[in-house]
């Protein structure tokens, strides 16, 4: 990477509430969003990060077009912690032409389609009518929308590489920046339940029928949740206040093993946080916190302590927040990126709810309990299916 | 501006048969004959996965393979963008079906094929590659998109990276809202710098605008499929490419923004490899 950038600003919405203060009070309390589920009549017993009220807000009248849960909880997101006045000072500062969009989603809208194909005609089979593919379940329609509705006019696309695209974006949007095709960038996603994953995930026997508890050695699964987070990336500049986080380095590879499962030895991890570490110009012993992808199965949580212990020795305070939120699937990165630079500023290591004990197999230095500790570098993990790695070092600015 | 080096080029379509054979239909030398997409089977998956792959996944395989066996380059340490208006249709329609009906019981395997990155995940199991791969979706811009992150991609590492850009159509009901003229795949391998195996040298600029009159240079007979095919959008550019004349092109990218692309063939290497 050609030097960090600065995260100016970023919001966030998960089932721990509405914008950063929400979260970081529920961090600190250590106190998990995980609840029964019982979306869409589920006929099995799960628990998940499910937020509340989506239902009953819908788009403002000139973004109608684009309703859908994925977009109002990407609304939601972009109405918190005074995001959309940071992206408004940005816009006149670099004009609306230089502000990317890169946004990740898995599922975008297809909760819409979902609806649609229950209402098919019985006799000839059509969908009914206003049901709108481009603005809703398309995987574009999230990176348009956040566009319309920050009014700006840079490049933008979507990115969908399952559970590791809203880490992704951070890539592509350091890319675009260091070659000048954009002066700033708003990174980030959402993802919000739907029966596709709620029944995928439990046709491949990986979720848990109670809350998901991540490194535990009886451990069952994941638990689903739902996020949406963005973020202004731009060049550091004095304008910035002395607690603004940076990112320093991502870092990308595939397994080249398996769809859904990860490599058992974690070489793909372990190649992202390597690629990571490279292009931040850090070596392992300078990381004080890694944030992991850590969903709770028995061969994920396996693999990723194996990549984490032979890279980091058993030496850096690690452990995965999905117990807090569910594991929220392609807006994961950019949720646990959020979290990682509010453990930064708030000088706070987040624990790992539900989990009980470290499984006795692993080696590498999980924290059970959030504790107050100061963190200065924190790698972020995400990995999804396909054997998409993406790691990600945030750092203090000063 | 970018600049840029084509190495490989991969192409599958309904009448177009890869970039040798498809070269004069698209330099306007020869007629062009329709007939449905043939899929060459991939040699990069086992014989059981060959039958099973969607079509999608075989299309993404035999295009890159052909790009990479041109470029002479191993796609092993290749990073690859891989660029979609809407991922695999069949899959997702197998799953909306599914959880319409009373038994809302999914398949494993079409749930983990149903992620947008699927051929991504295929192409580096079948080519043991561990480099950095993204997929990305920009609607009717997918390809431009795509064009656009592979080459800032080239430029921002100094290494070589492969475009692989790929649509297929819904079935029935999603077709109606969503119809596809036919499913078309294109691959490009690009250099940051020229090689023995460069074929053209392209500049690409993102210029604010709207691109107002049709794509002019490909050739009319394949305007239905340009026209009804997100990464057909490509073929003004692969027209170029056949001419092997310079030539200025823009492709849409989003409705207030155009990629413009200046192409600049390079003299046949030698001893051109692979080709």
């Amino acid at each position: 990477m050609s030097g960090p950038l600065a995260l100016s600003n970023f919001s966030i919405v998960t089932s721990l509430g509405a914008g950063r203060e929400q979260t970081m009070a529920a961090l600190r309390e250590g106190r998990s969003a995980l609840a029964p589920c019982a979306f869409d009549s589920i006929p099995f017993q799960t628990y998940a990060g499910e937020i509340t009220g989506l239902d009953d807000t819908p788009l403002q009248p000139g973004l109608a077009g684009f309703d859908c849960r994925n977009n109002r909880l990407a609304a939601l997101a972009l109405r918190q912690d005074g995001f959309l006045d940071t992206v408004a000072a940005a816009r006149e500062r670099y004009g609306a032409g230089r502000i990317g969009v890169f946004a990740g989603t898995s599922t975008s809208g297809i909760l819409q389609t979902e609806g649609a194909y229950r209402l098919r005609d019985p006799a000839s089979g059509i969908l009914p009518p206003g049901f709108d593919y481009a603005r809703t379940h398309n995987t574009y329609s999230l990176a348009r929308f956040v566009r319309e509705m920050l009014g700006l006019a840079g490049p933008a696309f979507t990115v969908s590489t399952a559970c590791a695209a809203t880490s992704k974006v951070f890539a592509s949007a350091a890319r675009m920046i260091a070659t000048g095709i954009c002066d700033a960038a708003i990174v980030g996603g959402a993802d919000t339940l739907c029966a596709t994953t709620l029944f995928g995930f439990h046709a491949l026997g990986v979720m848990a029928d109670e809350p998901c508890r991540p490194f535990d050695p009886e451990r069952r699964g994941i638990s689903l949740g739902e996020a949406a987070g963005f973020i202004l990336l731009e060049r550091p500049s004095e304008r910035l206040s002395a607690d603004t986080v940076l990112l320093l380095g991502a870092g990308e590879s595939s397994d080249a093993y398996h769809m859904s499962s990860p490599h058992p030895e974690g070489s793909g991890a372990r190649l992202a946080m390597e690629r990571a570490l490279n292009a931040a110009g850090l070596e392992p012993a300078a990381i004080d916190y890694i944030n992991l992808h850590g969903t709770a199965t028995l061969v994920g949580d396996a693999a990723e302590d194996r990549a984490v212990s032979d890279l980091f020795g058993g030496a850096v305070p690690c452990s995965s927040t999905k117990g807090f939120t569910g594991h929220t699937l392609g807006a994961s990165g950019v949720a646990e990126a959020i979290i990682s630079a509010l453990a930064i500023q708030h000088g706070f290591l987040p624990g790992s709810p539900h989990t009980r004990a470290l499984d006795p197999g692993f080696k590498s230095r999980y924290v059970l309990e959030g504790h107050v500790a100061r963190i200065d570098r924190v790698v972020s993990n995400s990995f999804g299916f396909g054997g998409v790695n993406c790691s990600l070092i945030l750092g203090r600015s000063a | 501006m970018i600049r840029i080096y084509i190495e490989g080029i991969g192409l599958c379509g309904p009448g177009l048969n890869g970039w040798e054979a498809s070269r004069p239909v698209l330099a306007g030398t020869d007629d062009y004959e329709a007939s449905p997409i043939c899929v060459p089977a991939s040699m990069l998956l086992p014989a059981n996965e060959r039958r099973r792959a969607p079509q999608i996944v075989k299309i993404a395989l035999a295009i890159g393979a052909e790009a990479f066996a041109m470029a002479g380059r191993d796609p092993a340490g290749t990073a690859a963008v891989f660029a979609s208006s809407g991922g695999d249709g069949d899959t997702i329609h197998e799953i909306l079906h599914v959880l319409a009906s009373p038994n809302r019981e999914l398949s494993p395997t079409r749930f983990h094929n149903s992620v947008h990155n699927a051929a991504a995940g295929y192409w580096s199991i079948a080519t043991h590659s561990r480099a950095a791969s993204t997929s990305l979706c920009c609607y009717n811009d997918s390809f431009a998109a795509g064009l656009l992150e592979a080459a800032v991609q080239a430029a921002a590492t100094r290494e070589s990276v492969a475009l692989i850009a790929y649509d297929v159509q819904y079935p029935s009901p999603l077709r109606d809202a969503r119809p596809l003229a036919a499913a078309f795949g294109i691959a490009l391998v690009l250099s940051p710098a020229p090689g023995a195996a460069s074929i053209a040298c392209i500049e690409l600029e993102l210029r604010p605008g709207t691109l107002t009159s049709p794509a002019s240079d490909s050739p009319p007979e394949l305007e239905w499929l340009r026209q009804g095919t997100p990464a057909a959008r490509s073929l003004p550019l692969l027209a170029a490419l056949a001419r092997r004349e310079e030539s200025s092109i823009s492709l849409n990218y989003l409705d207030d923004m155009v990629l413009a692309l200046r192409i600049t063939p390079l003299p046949a290497s030698p001893n051109p490899r692979g080709a």
